[in-house]
């Protein structure tokens, strides 16, 4: 197990370097640099000339200057040693004091979401598999259909409309106004949690489509198996059986995908993030592009990927856990 | 499949002579045999459309496809005016339903009510409404906007409108401009389906040759493409096309966008097709008929064209068509946010932005009609690929 952790480990930051790489891309893709839209920015408006030089001289200056190779280990150095993700010209302040709490929020609202989905796919899935044909799993396969169907910021938004039509309440962004500013406390805390379930419905929305599916299909397979009949014919409690036999194996593609789902969540994240109002990650990152503020979109865009990483490596471990099979087999 | 295995079928159909000699067969029995016959002898394609056929969810949902394509093919028809036409008499209108019956009686040409210009009692800004006493009544093959039909051929004449010349119809209302909704939707229908055409094209083709050159020469090059694999479906995809549509230039023509976001699409749509290729390109690598084709001295291109890939052309075909509503809910994402395809062009996501609001859902409900398409069009795009899937199925009975 040892020995396996460590090779999945080595194997996560192997990817990440990459994927660095490609981030670093990205953010030279835009026509100009950080040097050309700070002095635009910073002199747009004042009267003040900026000639050619002066962009020179703040390119120097940010070590701008050198040739791609030597920045990307610049941007790369700054990160894993000093944990410098560079600076955000639109805030005029460090990339690190942009992003600040939004990571922890943004890491809330995956964990609500990720909760939410596995409370309600597992056990759906597996009621849909034991009553299968009924008109109960009908249904949820027409649900599933339409979870797949329609898009997350479409449900934002029509759930907003019927929550201010009928309730005359706003249920999107992440706080009360009143603790919008506020600095955390346990009041705050409260107020997070109840503007939580709503993005985090949303964003659960196409992934409980998708693993009641997975999971439903897994288990009809299991119930299948010999080992069922085996244990029904010694009289084993129906109860007692499904979750012994089938039902532990119907949970292993979907720990499998927990990496899946992450990367989904975080893909629909930013545009449900504009339709509700959210002031996390997602919707910095959309702000970042918009702006052209490449420091930030970067790091955000590091930041979720590194995220969907751990993820994937803490379920590679959870699966050996609950297979022993996939050990032997990597 | 049954009537396979219980061996009435195969064995029995080339000695047919013998058996009519020996025996007179019923009429049911020549009608089986017959079946069978036509079964056996169907080429891999007719067999999965006699399968499809009977799907019948999928069936209705191809069919819903089609008329959307025909829509969107010939939106400058069917739709009554231009994409960005102005009607400033009607902004923010509600839509004119065609009536048969009102107050006044009965017609049997459908009709709507005129429009008149009146001060709201509140703000006193000059508002329409409807006025139930004056009826404009609605026409088939109208001449209208002289419009060029498929960008080609001029014409004037238009699948509906209005007798009289001066008033409009706006079926599905007015947006803020007072631009006709069921006309944008018509265009913007045409662009959002061929954006996830060209993209679903452009990352199969490039999905044909990653998957196809690692599952061919396998090794050291299948491993670095594994990897390259690998990293793009780790990082999340919408945020990933954010990025590079930002960088697209602010001073970009809209054709320009256009192909620039079709290319996007493509860009990194091929990963899951291109792994499809490769496992299917690996497990028929050391079949015996491959084998011959290599020692006969055939280029690898060949081999793979034309011995391989039509193994499992079928699969494929169905992976093509589950990864439509990806592109399409991507191209609707990215344009409703401001990062995709940029006014005047229209397409779904970009007519969904002026529905962001709350305020704009509830006052001009019907700027969200374009959602309602969104949803069938991927809706119809997975039930097809489902109807598909089991259909291409080998074994999936007849």
């Amino acid at each position: 197990m040892l020995r396996f952790t460590f090779e999945r480990a080595l194997g996560m930051i192997v990817t990440m370097f990459f994927v660095s790489i490609m981030v670093f891309f990205i953010m030279e893709i835009p026509p100009g640099d950080y040097a050309d839209r700070y002095a635009f920015r910073k002199y747009s408006g004042t009267g003040v000339n900026v000639t050619e030089a002066d962009i020179q001289a703040i390119r120097r200056e940010l070590g701008l200057d050198k040739g791609m190779i030597f920045r990307y280990f610049d941007w790369i150095g700054g990160i894993v040693l000093r944990g410098d993700f560079g600076q955000a010209f639109a805030f005029e302040t460090s990339v690190v004091k942009v992003i600040g709490d939004k990571a922890w929020l943004t890491l809330g609202i995956l964990f609500s979401t990720l909760l939410i989905t596995y409370i309600v796919s597992i056990p759906v899935g597996i009621y849909a598999a034991v009553r299968r044909g009924s008109a109960a799993d009908y249904g949820l396969t027409i649900f599933s259909y339409l979870g797949l169907a329609l898009p997350n910021f479409l449900l934002a938004l029509i759930l907003l409309y019927f929550a201010n039509k009928y309730f005359d309440a706003d249920i999107g962004g992440l706080f009360s106004p009143r603790y919008a500013d506020a600095p955390w406390s346990l009041g705050k805390f409260w107020d997070l949690i109840t503007h939580l379930w709503l993005p985090a419905f949303v964003l659960a929305w196409s992934a409980v489509a998708y693993q009641i599916q997975t999971v439903r299909a897994t288990m009809s397979d299991e119930l299948n198996k010999l080992s069922v009949t085996a244990a029904r014919a010694r009289g084993v409690p129906e109860a007692k059986l499904l979750i012994k036999y089938p039902a532990r194996l119907a949970i292993n593609p979907v720990v499998s995908t927990i990496g899946f789902d992450v990367n989904r969540i975080f893909s629909e994240l930013p545009i449900v993030a504009v339709v509700l109002g959210l002031t996390e990650l997602g919707e910095l990152l959309l702000r970042a592009y918009l702006d052209l503020d490449m420091y930030v979109a970067g790091a955000i865009l590091l930041l979720l990927t590194a995220m969907i990483v751990i993820m994937n490596f803490v379920s590679d471990l959870l699966l050996a856990w609950l297979d022993p099979r996939i050990k032997l087999g990597a | 499949m049954a009537t396979i295995t219980d061996g009435q079928g195969p064995q029995e159909t080339p000695n047919t002579q013998d058996t009519r000699q020996t025996k007179k067969e019923t009429r049911a029995e020549r009608k089986e045999r017959e079946r069978l016959l036509k079964y056996y002898s169907a080429s891999q394609w007719t067999l999965i459309w006699w399968r499809f056929r009977r799907h019948r969810a999928a069936m209705v949902a191809a069919a819903v496809l089609a008329i959307m394509a025909v829509l969107g093919i010939f939106a400058e028809f069917v739709a009554p005016y231009g994409p960005t036409t102005r009607d400033t008499k009607y902004i923010d209108g509600a839509p004119q339903i065609p009536l048969f019956c009102d107050h006044n009686g009965c017609s049997l040409r459908p009709f709507i009510h005129g429009v008149k210009t009146e001060r709201d009692s509140v703000t006193l800004r000059a508002i329409s409404v409807p006025d139930p006493e004056t009826r404009v009544f609605v026409n088939f093959f109208v001449s209208g906007e002289r419009t060029r039909l498929l960008g080609l051929f001029p014409t004037t004449i238009h699948l509906f409108g209005l007798d009289d010349p001066k008033a409009k119809i706006h079926l599905w209302g007015t947006d803020d401009l007072g631009r006709d909704v069921f006309s944008r939707t018509m265009y913007a229908t045409r662009t959002s389906l061929s954006i996830g055409t060209l993209g679903v094209l452009i990352s199969f083709v490039l999905a044909l040759v990653i998957g196809g050159t690692a599952g061919f020469f396998g090794g050291m090059i299948d491993n670095v493409i594994q990897r390259i694999t690998e990293i793009i479906r780790v990082v999340p995809i919408i945020p990933l096309y954010m990025g590079l549509a930002a960088a697209m230039p602010k001073e970009w023509s809209t054709t320009q966008v256009y192909f620039a976001m079709t290319l996007i699409l493509g860009l990194f749509g091929w990963p899951t097709l291109a792994r499809r290729v490769r496992s299917q390109l690996l497990s028929i690598r050391n079949e015996d008929y491959v084998v011959a084709a290599t020692l006969a001295g055939a280029k690898p291109s060949r081999i793979i064209g034309q011995h391989m890939l039509p193994s499992f052309t079928s699969f494929i075909i169905v992976d093509l068509v589950i990864s439509f509503p990806y592109m399409i809910l991507s191209e609707t994402a990215l344009s409703f946010v401001g990062l995709g395809l940029r006014p005047p062009t229209v397409s779904w996501g970009v007519l969904l932005q002026q529905a962001q609001s709350i305020r704009a859902i509830e006052q001009t409900p019907w700027l969200f009609i374009p959602a309602v398409f969104v949803v069938v069009a991927v809706l119809a795009f997975t039930v097809i690929g489902d109807g598909l899937r089991d259909a291409a199925d080998p074994y999936g009975g007849k």
